[in-house]
């Protein structure tokens, strides 16, 4: 603490020009995307997803076929069926699965979740790794671009891969059985889409939060297949669930109260919410996604009437509402687990 | 704010005040003050002060989890620090990390690339991240490329990489920013001998052509010695001494000097009488016979600077006793024996922090 000592102002150093940066997230998704878009996990992915797409339609298209005939018959007399989404929900004829919903739809929803594990699990316990990581925020960006980047990344990557696949069972619909969509049904498949990325996103989510909190990338993908099986077969957690509802609702006076208890767990599960909400996009006649109301209705009489889309948009803005919640949930713990995180392996 | 809240930000504010009255050189690029960093019961720095210049090469010294690593975590601002502070080509890591890092080229520990894609694809990444694009950014990658002299395998995929040679290309990475400072973490860890000497010529070269600013650490002390223009001994998260090797061996050192001394065709069995005859010169406190006819004599001059006096009298006495010298030569101090008493010195020796 001399007298002579100088202050701990910058030093004066010849200037360098230094280039403008951009955001840190923006290059990062771009070479997360990038390297989705190469890598041979999507192509595993879109082989197993186009499988799930084009098994049940083509089991579906004798039906649809003579279908179609009935259809602009219908479509003639004003009572038209959304018989273009009808390639994404219908069951195949003549063959009997028992409970099993063989189903476009059924197989996106199943399907589907692995795309987001797939495109997560190692997003950043895989850098730690490789040892890339302290090189990467050594670089000028901000340590939350990691995470936002590799999310967004992944995000178009899904978002791109779904979009290919409904893009290509609607080409062979409008192809090969020339059934065309009409306006309302356009806007449901965008709807459902867009419903169907959020669900992925989820599993984005959540596979970036195991990759942030578990060490290995093995163990990452583990669990993320365990809770991928639990969730989306439905010969597992619903299967379970099911079980403890039937065991649980053994009190309840009447069969809608018993139907409501069921429902309220199966709901626990974020594969049900989105089925549900899918199924109300897809399916213009569901004017309702619980279970009770079904059953009372189905009780009282079977009402057919066909919901134009905002009103089926309406009844599941809950279910969108919680899977987006708990996307943002998911998002919100791995991010702040990785703020804290220190850089060094 | 409870009380301890206020009396830990008052303490706070006195510590920058001291921090900001302390003098500093005013081309130091690299400049800590009291820097600390506590882990819950642990403290893996411990009121560092350093600085580093233009044009010179530091050398940060210690045993793994002497908290070197720590250290140059907070200069990056990727680690903050629990009290000090550093300034770091003029701006405070811990408030303006991005102006630092884009100033800073780091080479991590252990550093990793993505093994799927070239050496190449992966310094593109670096340069986007640093704002670089296009031309300005290819032909910044292609001269660090040949810098580091992997213009032949820059192509190839880093999965085929040998371990120095992703060191090297580690350092490539870190000029591709075009830094005004170098930060590399145990550069010559894991890398064969000759690797090591590539290396470390080629930081000599650029520190010598762009006036670069470099701090290093290293455990590996008897590699490092010759590339540091100083080094600074840490230990326990504190430095223990500071200054070039000899200014270190003066202060550390041990109190006596070697010098090494071969004799053409002694039989083994003159090696007693010869060392009877060396240990008469004046100067020379004891001498240690060579184990086999291919070693030299050691002679241990005391005190140090008896050393020049001492090796003029042993040239004499050969010539005047018939044997025929063939090699004298001082032998310098090294950073391992330094280091060692150093630690011994201040009580250290065997203590470890508990980060690297």
């Amino acid at each position: 603490m001399t007298a002579e000592s100088t202050a701990m102002a910058p030093v004066a150093r010849p200037v360098v020009n230094r280039p403008k940066l951009r955001p840190g997230w923006i290059t990062i998704a771009g070479k997360e995307f990038a390297d989705h878009l190469l890598s041979v996990r999507l192509y595993v992915i879109l082989l197993v997803l186009g499988v799930a797409a084009v098994v049940p339609l083509f089991f579906a298209a004798n039906y649809l076929h003579s279908a179609a005939a009935v259809v602009n018959e219908l479509a003639a007399a004003g009572q038209l069926r959304a018989v273009f989404l009808a390639l994404f929900t219908i069951q195949p004829q003549g063959i009997d699965l028992g409970p099993i919903s063989f189903t476009v739809q059924a197989f996106v929803a199943m399907a589907a979740p692995l795309l987001g594990i797939a495109f997560a699990f190692d997003s950043v316990n895989g850098e730690r790794h490789e040892g890339t990581l302290p090189r990467l925020v050594s670089q000028p960006i901000h340590r939350d671009d990691v995470i936002n980047g590799k999310f967004a990344g992944g995000l178009a990557a899904i978002a791109l891969a779904l979009t290919i696949v409904v893009l290509v069972i609607s080409g062979y619909g409008m192809v090969s059985l020339g059934i065309m969509p009409s306006l309302d049904e356009i806007v449901r498949l965008v709807l459902w889409l867009a419903v169907t990325i959020l669900y992925v996103a989820l599993w984005l989510a959540f596979g970036m939060l195991l990759s942030v909190v578990v060490r290995r990338a093995a163990t990452s993908a583990l669990i993320g297949f365990g809770a991928w099986l639990f969730v989306a077969m439905p010969f597992i957690g619903p299967l379970l669930l099911g079980l403890v509802g039937q065991y649980l609702a053994g009190g309840a006076s009447t069969q809608a109260e018993a139907l409501g208890t069921l429902q309220w767990l199966q709901r626990l599960l974020p594969g049900t919410v989105y089925s549900e909400a899918s199924a109300a996009l897809l399916n213009p006649s569901a004017t309702s996604v619980s279970y009770s109301d079904i059953y009372s209705s189905q009780a009282a009489q079977q009402i057919s009437s066909v919901l134009p889309f905002d009103k089926s948009l309406e009844i599941v803005i809950p279910q969108i509402v919680l899977l987006f919640a708990l996307t943002v949930a998911c998002f919100v713990v791995a991010y702040i687990r990785f703020m804290r995180q220190e850089v060094r392996a | 704010m409870t009380v301890s809240d206020r009396r830990v930000a008052r303490k706070g504010r006195a510590r920058q005040r001291d921090q900001e009255r302390a003098p500093i050189d005013p081309s130091a690029l690299i400049v800590t003050r009291r820097l600390s960093k506590r882990y819950d019961t642990i403290v893996a720095v411990d009121h560092l002060d350093i600085e580093v210049r233009a044009g010179e090469i530091f050398g940060l010294l210690g045993q793994n989890g002497a908290g070197k690593t720590t250290t140059i975590l907070m200069l990056l601002g990727l680690t903050e620090p629990s009290s000090g502070g550093a300034r770091v080509a003029g701006f405070d890591p811990a408030r303006n990390p991005i102006e630092v890092k884009r100033r800073v080229g780091y080479l991590p520990d252990a550093v990793g690339f993505y093994d799927g894609m070239t050496g190449r694809q992966n310094l593109r990444y670096t340069a986007k991240l640093n704002g670089l694009s296009g031309a300005a950014a290819e032909a910044k990658i292609s001269e660090a490329i040949e810098h580091v002299g992997m213009s032949d395998r820059a192509d190839s995929k880093v999965e085929t990489y040998s371990r120095g040679m992703k060191q090297r290309l580690g350092i490539a990475d870190a000029l591709v920013k075009d830094p005004e400072i170098l930060i590399l973490d145990e550069p010559t860890t894991a890398i064969d001998p000759i690797g090591v000497i590539e290396i470390l010529d080629m930081l000599r070269a650029l520190v010598r052509e762009r006036g670069l600013a470099v701090l290093l650490s290293s455990h590996l002390l008897a590699q490092v010695q010759s590339v540091c223009d100083r080094v600074g001994i840490f230990a326990a998260g504190k430095l223990i001494g500071v200054g070039t090797v000899a200014e270190l061996a003066d202060q550390f050192g041990e109190e006596s000097a070697r010098i090494e001394v071969g004799f053409e065709g002694l039989e083994p069995g003159a090696y007693a009488e010869t060392s009877k005859t060396l240990g008469s010169i004046p100067g020379v406190s004891s001498v240690l016979p060579p184990s086999s006819p291919s070693e030299p004599f050691v002679v241990f001059t005391q005190p140090r600077d008896a050393t020049a006096k001492a090796r003029e009298e042993l040239i004499r006495t050969s010539l005047a006793k018939g044997l025929r010298l063939s090699s004298i030569r001082e032998v310098a101090p090294s950073l391992d024996d330094i280091y060692r008493r150093a630690l011994q010195a201040t009580g250290l020796a065997g203590q470890r922090g508990a980060a690297a």
